[in-house]
C-alpha cells in the first residue's frame, strides 16, 4: 500500500538518569507525528520524560546467524571480570 | 463570575463531546488515540470548572450544593453558554481539524492571558490547562498543514471546511457583556487584547497550509448568551439521556 | 545446519523457556500461527472499541465519561501494541487490516453482541475483560518475546478495565429497581457469550496441541473457562445478581463449579458471521478505513513535500 504510513521504532526514557529503552513501534507519516503518536501510545500513564523515534528502515541489526562469531568470543574472556582476580581478605576498598 | 466560568466549561465539554464521537471511527488508529486524548483533556477541564461553579454557588436553601453533573446533565439548551463553533458536527476529518484549530488558536491565547487573572483559582486553573492546550494547538496546526498542503483532494476539503466554519470564528474573539465586565475587573480575559494574536496565529498557519480565509463573511454569534444552533439540542438529548430518564440515580 | 537440526534447536529453546526473538530462526508454521493469533487479537481490540464507544456520548456522568474514553482509548493502544508485535514477524499492518475488512480474518465474537443498556458497560468490563485477562495473563509467558512483552504492557493497563466495570455493576445492582433490572438484563445477555470467549472444548480445538507444544498457549480452553467461572460466581453473588445457568452449582469433590453446556450452535453461528452485530461492526471499520483514505494519503504526500524541501539544503552541504 503506497499510502501506508511508515513504521517507526520508539525509545522512551522513563525518568532522568536512565537510558532510552525500546518499547515498540508505530506508524506515522513524518517524524513529528511519530513523536506525538509515541507520546499518546507509549506514555499515557506517565511512563516517559523523553522520546526517541527512529524510522525502522534505518535500523541495522546484527544477524542471529552471526551470533556465534559476534558474541561467543567474549564468553571465555573471564579475565575481563573482577571476580577473576583474587584479593586477600585483609585488603579492603578494592 | 459563575456565567463566565460556565462559558469556559461548556466550550470544553461540548467540544470534548464532539471529539468523543470520533472514538473508534478515526481515519487511522493512531488518530483515535490522539483525538481521545484531547477529548479527555477538555472534559477534565470542564469538570474542574463546573466543580468551581458549584463551590461559588454554595449550598441552596435545602442545604444541597450542585455537582459537576448537575451543570452538564441537567441544564437545557438556553442555559448552555458555549460558542456556536464547538457544537458544529464533526463532518469529515477536515471539518474536525479546522474546527479544532480555530478553537485551539483562541483557547491558547485566552488561556495564556487567563494565567494573569487576579482570581487565584482561575489563574491556577489556566496554568494547568495551558500545558494541555499548547499541545492541542500544536496537533491541530500540524494537521492543518498536512491536509491543507497535502493532496489536491485534501486541500479542497480543507478549503471547504474553512469556508463553512469561518462564520463561527468571530464569536470567539468578540466579547459579550459578561466577558467585558470580567475583563474590566481583571478576572477575565480582555478578548480585544488577544484578538491580534489569535488572528495572527490563524493567518500564519493558513498561509503555511496553503489555505485562504474567506472574506466578507457574516459572523454568527449568540452561543455565549444561550442562543444556539439546532445541533446543541441533539447533543444534549444524547448526552443527558440517562440522567433525564432516571432522575436522581447514582451511576 | 539442516532444517531438522534448526527445528530441534528451536524446540529445545522453547523447552528451556528461552524466548524466541524476531530475527531468530523459527518454523514457518510457528510464524504463521503467531501472525494469525496476534493479528486476531489486535483486530479484537480495535473492533472491541465499537460496542463500548457506542456509549461514550451517553455516559451518565462526567466521571464515567472520562473513564470510558480512557478505556476505549486503551483498547486502540492495545490493538497497536499487538499489530506492532505482529510486524516484528514480517507481517505488514495494512495487509492485516485489509484481511479484517475483507472478512477473512477473525476477531473475538464477543464484540458482535450489542450494548443495549448502560449496565452493559459494566458487564463488559467485569465479564468480557475478566475473561480476556485470564487469557492474557497466560500470554505474558508466551514463547515469542515481542508478543509476551506486549501482553505484559496490556495486562498492566487492563487491570483498571475490569475494576471500573465491576464498579459500574455495584452502582447498578445497589441502585433503583430499574438499575437493578438493567444489571440483571445485561448479565443475562453477556454471561454465555463470555464463556464462549475461551473457544471450543479442548477436544474440538484444532490449533491447541501445537500451540501448547510451542508454548504460544500455556493453558487449555476448558481450563481457562473453568478458572473464569470459579472466580466470577462469587462476584455475581456479591452483586446479588443471578447467573443465567440452572446447572450452576459448587462441586465439592472437584473443588470447582459445575456449569451448563454452552449453546455451540450459537457459538459457531456467530463465528460464521451471523451474530447480531457482525455486519455492523465490519461496516463501521470499513467506513473508518475508506473515509480516512484521503487523510492518510494527504499526510504521506505532505511528508514527501517536506522531504523535497529539505533536499537542496543537504546537497548544498554535501557540495
Amino acid at each position: 500500500m503506497k499510502n501506508e504510513w511508515p513504521l517507526w521504532e520508539v525509545f522512551i526514557r522513563s525518568k532522568s538518569g536512565l537510558s532510552h529503552k525500546h518499547v515498540g513501534s508505530l506508524h506515522a507519516s513524518d517524524a513529528e507525528m511519530a513523536v506525538e503518536n509515541a507520546r499518546d501510545l507509549y506514555t499515557r500513564r506517565n511512563e516517559g520524560v523523553s522520546i526517541w523515534v527512529v524510522a525502522s528502515k534505518d535500523i541495522t541489526a546484527s544477524d542471529p546467524d552471526d551470533s556465534d562469531p559476534l558474541f561467543e568470543p567474549a564468553k571465555d574472556k573471564i579475565y575481563r571480570h573482577p571476580t577473576f582476580y583474587e584479593v586477600p581478605n585483609e585488603v579492603t576498598h578494592m | 463570575m459563575k456565567n463566565y466560568l460556565l462559558q469556559l466549561a461548556d466550550n470544553a465539554l461540548i467540544l470534548g463531546h464532539r471529539l468523543g464521537e470520533w472514538c473508534g471511527h478515526a481515519p487511522e488508529m493512531e488518530l483515535d488515540i490522539a483525538l481521545t486524548n484531547i477529548a479527555l483533556d477538555l472534559t477534565g477541564q470542564a469538570r474542574s470548572l463546573y466543580q468551581r461553579v458549584g463551590e461559588l454557588e454554595g449550598a441552596s436553601s435545602d442545604g444541597v450544593s450542585k455537582t459537576e453533573d448537575d451543570y452538564a446533565y441537567l441544564r437545557d439548551v438556553w442555559e448552555f453558554r458555549n460558542v456556536l463553533l464547538v457544537e458544529q458536527p464533526n463532518g469529515d476529518f477536515a471539518q474536525t481539524i479546522v474546527r479544532q484549530f480555530i478553537f485551539d488558536s483562541y483557547h491558547f491565547y485566552m488561556c495564556r492571558a487567563l494565567t494573569q487573572s487576579t482570581d487565584e483559582w482561575l489563574s491556577g486553573f489556566a496554568e494547568k490547562s495551558l500545558k494541555e492546550i499548547t499541545y492541542h494547538l500544536r496537533f491541530s496546526s500540524e494537521w492543518m498543514q498536512r491536509l491543507g498542503d497535502g493532496t489536491e483532494v485534501s486541500h479542497a476539503k480543507m478549503q471547504t471546511a474553512i469556508e463553512s466554519l469561518w462564520t463561527y470564528s468571530g464569536e470567539l474573539i468578540t466579547p459579550n457583556e459578561i466577558e467585558k465586565e470580567l475583563a474590566s475587573q481583571g478576572i477575565g480575559v480582555d478578548l480585544n487584547k488577544i484578538k491580534p494574536e489569535v488572528t495572527a496565529k490563524i493567518s500564519e498557519v493558513l498561509a503555511a497550509s496553503n489555505l485562504t480565509a474567506p472574506e466578507g463573511i457574516w459572523m454568527q454569534k449568540g452561543g455565549k448568551d444561550g442562543r444556539h444552533s439546532e445541533h446543541l439540542g441533539y447533543i444534549l438529548a444524547e448526552m443527558q439521556f440517562l440522567q433525564r430518564a432516571y432522575p436522581g440515580q447514582a451511576w | 545446519m539442516t532444517s531438522l537440526n534448526l527445528e530441534a534447536l528451536f524446540q529445545s529453546k522453547i523447552d528451556e523457556e528461552i524466548k524466541i526473538e524476531p530475527k531468530d530462526w523459527m518454523p514457518d508454521a510457528y510464524r504463521k500461527t503467531l501472525i494469525r493469533q496476534i493479528s486476531q487479537h489486535a483486530h479484537s481490540e480495535i473492533v472491541g472499541m465499537l460496542p463500548e464507544g457506542n456509549w461514550i456520548t451517553r455516559a451518565p456522568s462526567l466521571r464515567r465519561k472520562l473513564i470510558l474514553l480512557a478505556k476505549v482509548q486503551d483498547e486502540a493502544g492495545h490493538g497497536l501494541y499487538l499489530y506492532s508485535a505482529a510486524e516484528t514477524l514480517g507481517a505488514n499492518r495494512d495487509d492485516l487490516v485489509q484481511q479484517l475488512l475483507a472478512g477473512k480474518a477473525k476477531y473475538s465474537s464477543i464484540f458482535n453482541y450489542p450494548t443495549l443498556n448502560w449496565a452493559d458497560l459494566g458487564a463488559i468490563g467485569w465479564l468480557v475483560d475478566g475473561a480476556a485477562i485470564m487469557n492474557q495473563v497466560m500470554l505474558t509467558r508466551t514463547s515469542y518475546g515481542p508478543y509476551a512483552r506486549a501482553m505484559v504492557r496490556i495486562c498492566k493497563e487492563e487491570s483498571f478495565h475490569q475494576r471500573q466495570g465491576y464498579e459500574i455493576m455495584i452502582a447498578m445492582a445497589n441502585g433503583s429497581p430499574e438499575q437493578k433490572a438493567m444489571a440483571q438484563d445485561s448479565l443475562n445477555r453477556w454471561w454465555w457469550p463470555s464463556l464462549m470467549m475461551f473457544g471450543p472444548h479442548d477436544s474440538e480445538s484444532t490449533h491447541s496441541d501445537q500451540a501448547m507444544k510451542w508454548k504460544i498457549k500455556r493453558k487449555s480452553n476448558d481450563e481457562l473457562r473453568q478458572q473464569f467461572v470459579d472466580v466470577t460466581v462469587p462476584q455475581a453473588e456479591y452483586l446479588g445478581l443471578t447467573i443465567p445457568d440452572t446447572k450452576l452449582r459448587w462441586n465439592e469433590a472437584r473443588g470447582h463449579y459445575d456449569f451448563g453446556e454452552i449453546d455451540w450452535e450459537e457459538f459457531w453461528s456467530v463465528v460464521k458471521g451471523n451474530g447480531p452485530c457482525n455486519k455492523q461492526r465490519l461496516k463501521a471499520r470499513i467506513k473508518a478505513y475508506e473515509d480516512g483514505a484521503w487523510v492518510r494519503e494527504a499526510a504521506v504526500a505532505h511528508a514527501a513535500k517536506k522531504e523535497q524541501d529539505k533536499l537542496p539544503e543537504s546537497s548544498a552541504k554535501a557540495a
